[in-house]
């Protein structure tokens, strides 16, 4: 039966990020900005991880993926090589809804600057002056900025520890940007939940429109599990089917915030035990390939 | 059912079997044999493992089961089978102890015999106008028809018997089926014997659609439909899995673009509904789609195996009383909980689940609360239930379906303590295919509006099953699905 995608590329960004390029000729072809994939590592015992495509090569047939080492799955996706097998699904959830707003301010935090480069870019090819504000714990952790200096008008970058841009978190120069006249005509912030969060405190005294890209527990991704529900004024709503994007200001960000810890305890147990795992096989890898090198040399 | 009484039976039916060979059989004599009961796990054992609860007839029980019937000539059985399964011909053959034989008759028209013996509710369907069971006074009396055709299917398989129905010369034309559940593979078999090149298109990384993520384990092994999802492949089906009809590709560019001539939608019931009360977004409350794909697709309960976590239950509430609520409940009483209840608006008298699952789920220690609903989900400061606020209901008047509807006690509000609440209360359309095809009708509810030949709104488009019927069962999804399959046969002609 057919639907295994090859891995193209691996590349690690950081300690804990890497990206990857994945075979997938229909889906490359069909997504649009905020929509995502479901990739699991095997198709008996592995999990469903969504993901969401950071960017896509139509010519080659080729989807990116980056993703961050969270839990068990994540790792064994780490652990893959070019020329090995996924299961992949997409493109789900609803596009971003692209038009001519004027100015759009785009927040991304961590990981979520993957996402956000999509997204970026439509709103560029739609003629919008787009501002990107571009944080993460620590410039090693910062991703996608040679994509996102070259896309966007402006990038402001923010980092917990000052190791890059301005010392400050994303919110302090977003409440700056919405503070000018006339003030942004949308934000549009992907990353972690208390990012989003405080993105939507910080944007809603000003009445500027942001929508927020929601990265929840998720299992067949296609409306038939309802793991991934949230209440959205209100509303409960499905992420994968209604979503992924929502009005930031209408989002119960508790109620999501504790859903998406359901499982926190016992992830952590397996992060802990697969962060192990992989210093082992990074350590047999490097021996195995100091071996190889040896040989070489002989002959 | 013990493992005595499983050898009592077994011995019975060689005594019985002996004693009918040796005689004509009147019409009364055939009334006279008792039922062949279905050898069972004993509850103890079963409710802690994953396998099969029903362990299917021997030789000697089919064929005393098959001595019941009294053959008529009007065959009543046979209307109320939604594919038409010559039942009598199959029993016939049985009775001979020809089982290869009565296998090919009953694939005749149905490709899944070993999944419909095991969860076709025959006693709505063929087993109701059963001549002897209405002699006899009791549906339950009838011929046990599933319990025939699953020895059947099982004999079978396990003689590799099973082979692919030939197809006809290749006609060069291909027809496209979306979702591999049982109005899929149904629909996809039929075309395919026409000749057809048929390509099934799935979202998920497994056929079988409600049948692997749905039905449990222990009711319908996920081995068997892989099994019959093989013979569609060595018949010449192929499979495209993790392939979003809509999104990965929409269904008009299949058409246009891609070479299809025809294509049938056959994508289910897949969006739970929940009981719009308070608190059912706490951690701990699960549609019952979830909770049964953690643990049967994504096989959660394989712990150390499985990487999809399972959320560790003690007491849990099941909200409903349809089968999936039954199922619900019994898969939770296999991962460990120590109390599961089931909370149900009515009595069990108008309980929709089969009565045979009502037992099971009985003898396995599943507690009834009858006459009981959830005004809230309660939870802790960290967002995680720990009870349900249950209301007590009464029978009221008859409503316009004939049921007495049931009227709220007022205060008879209890707090009752669970850590897990599954949500059981059926399905809602999904409506991702009408999403991204605008011009498909569909009515009020989302489901796909076909005509009496389950044709759509869109030309070479047919629909059939629960996006079609609302939930339903497997049997008649994939009456459906043959019905849409003679259309497309005769559209392509």
């Amino acid at each position: 039966m057919h639907g295994e995608h090859k891995i193209l590329s691996k590349r690690k960004l950081s300690d804990e990020v890497y990206r990857m390029e994945i075979e997938a000729p229909l889906v490359a072809r069909e997504r649009k900005a905020g929509q995502f994939v479901i990739v699991q590592c095997d198709e008996n015992y592995a999990e469903r991880i969504p993901l969401t495509i950071a960017d896509a090569n139509p010519e080659a047939g080729s989807v990116t993926i980056i993703f961050q080492t969270v839990g068990a799955s994540t790792h064994k996706l780490a652990l893959k090589e070019p020329g090995d097998g996924v299961v992949l699904l997409g493109p789900l959830g609803n596009p971003t809804h692209i038009e001519k707003f004027g100015w759009a301010v785009c927040v991304g935090g961590g990981i979520g600057l993957a996402p956000l480069h999509p997204i970026v870019k439509a709103l560029k090819a739609a003629g919008n002056r787009v501002t990107v504000i571009s944080g993460a714990r620590t410039a090693e952790l910062l991703i996608m900025q040679d994509e996102m200096n070259a896309l966007a008008d402006e990038n402001i970058v923010v980092t917990d520890d000052g190791t890059a841009g301005r010392k400050a978190l994303v919110t302090e120069p977003l409440g700056e940007l919405c503070g000018r006249t006339p003030p942004p005509d949308i934000v549009v912030t992907v990353g972690p939940p208390v990012m989003m969060k405080f993105c939507a405190a910080t944007t809603k005294p000003f009445g500027v429109k942001t929508l927020a890209s929601l990265n929840t527990i998720m299992i067949d991704g296609t409306g038939m599990c309802g793991g991934c529900r949230v209440s959205v004024g209100g509303q409960t709503k499905f992420v994968c089917v209604d979503g992924p994007e929502f009005d930031a200001h209408e989002v119960d960000w508790a109620q999501m915030i504790t859903r998406l810890g359901a499982y926190k305890s016992l992830e952590q147990a397996d992060h802990d035990r697969c962060h192990l795992e992989m210093s082992i096989e990074n350590l047999e890898a490097k021996n195995t390939g100091a071996a190889g090198t040896a040989g070489k040399a002989a002959k | 059912m013990s493992h005595m009484d499983t050898i009592y039976n077994e011995n019975n039916a060689r005594l019985e079997l002996d004693r009918i060979r040796s005689m004509t059989l009147t019409p009364r004599d055939r009334m006279a044999i008792p039922v062949q009961e279905m050898p069972n796990q004993n509850p103890d054992l079963r409710r802690s493992n994953m396998d099969e609860v029903a362990t299917g007839y021997t030789p000697d029980q089919a064929m005393v089961e098959a001595e019941r019937c009294l053959q008529c000539k009007n065959a009543p059985c046979v209307a109320g089978c939604p594919v038409r399964v010559d039942i009598p011909g199959f029993i016939g053959k049985v009775r001979e102890g020809d089982f290869a034989g009565a296998a090919s008759v009953i694939k005749r028209t149905n490709l899944l015999p070993s999944i419909c013996g095991r969860v076709c509710p025959q006693e709505k369907q063929c087993q109701l106008p059963c001549t002897l069971g209405k002699a006899l006074k009791s549906v339950e009396k009838g011929v046990q028809i599933g319990r025939i055709e699953r020895f059947v299917a099982d004999y079978e398989r396990n003689s590799g018997l099973l082979a692919p129905p030939p197809a006809a010369a290749s006609t060069g034309k291909k027809v496209a089926i979306v979702g591999a559940g049982p109005a899929g593979l149904t629909c996809a078999v039929d075309v395919r014997r026409q000749g057809h090149e048929v390509v099934v298109f799935e979202a998920f990384h497994k056929a079988g659609g409600v049948m692997v993520y749905g039905i449990p384990e222990f009711r319908l092994p996920k081995a068997l439909v892989a099994s019959e999802a093989g013979v569609l492949e060595s018949m010449g089906v192929s499979f495209e899995m993790s392939y979003l009809v809509g999104r990965t590709r929409k269904l008009s560019a299949l058409l246009a673009e891609d070479g299809f001539s025809a294509a049938f939608i056959g994508t289910g019931a897949g969006l739970p509904k929940f009981m719009d009360i308070p608190g059912e977004n706490l951690v701990g409350v699960f549609s019952a789609n979830e909770y049964l794909t953690r643990t049967n697709l994504m096989k959660a309960y394989r712990k150390g195996e499985a990487a999809t976590p399972l959320y560790p239950s003690r007491r849990v509430a099941v909200l409903g009383g349809g089968n999936v609520a039954m199922d619900s409940a019994r898969m939770a009483m296999r991962l460990g909980a120590e109390e599961v209840h089931i909370l149900y608006r009515r009595t069990r008298e108008e309980m929709p689940a089969r009565g045979e699952e009502v037992i099971h789920a009985m003898e396995e220690g599943i507690i009834f609360d009858f006459l009981r609903s959830p005004a809230r989900v309660l939870g802790d400061q960290n967002g995680r239930v720990i009870g349900l606020e249950v209301t007590a209901f009464e029978l009221g008047e008859a409503d316009a379906s004939g049921r007495r509807s049931p009227v709220a006690i007022r205060g008879s509000e209890t707090v009752v303590p669970f850590d897990t609440v599954i949500v059981a209360v059926g399905n809602e359309s999904n409506p991702l295919i009408s999403r991204t095809t605008p011009e498909l009708k569909v009515d009020r509810r989302g489901h796909i509006i076909v005509d009496e030949k389950q044709k759509t709104s869109i030309d070479r488009v047919y629909a059939g099953g629960d996006i079609v019927l609302g939930a339903a069962t497997v049997i008649l999804a994939m009456g459906e699905g043959r019905r849409a399959a003679a259309a497309i046969n005769e559209v392509l002609q």
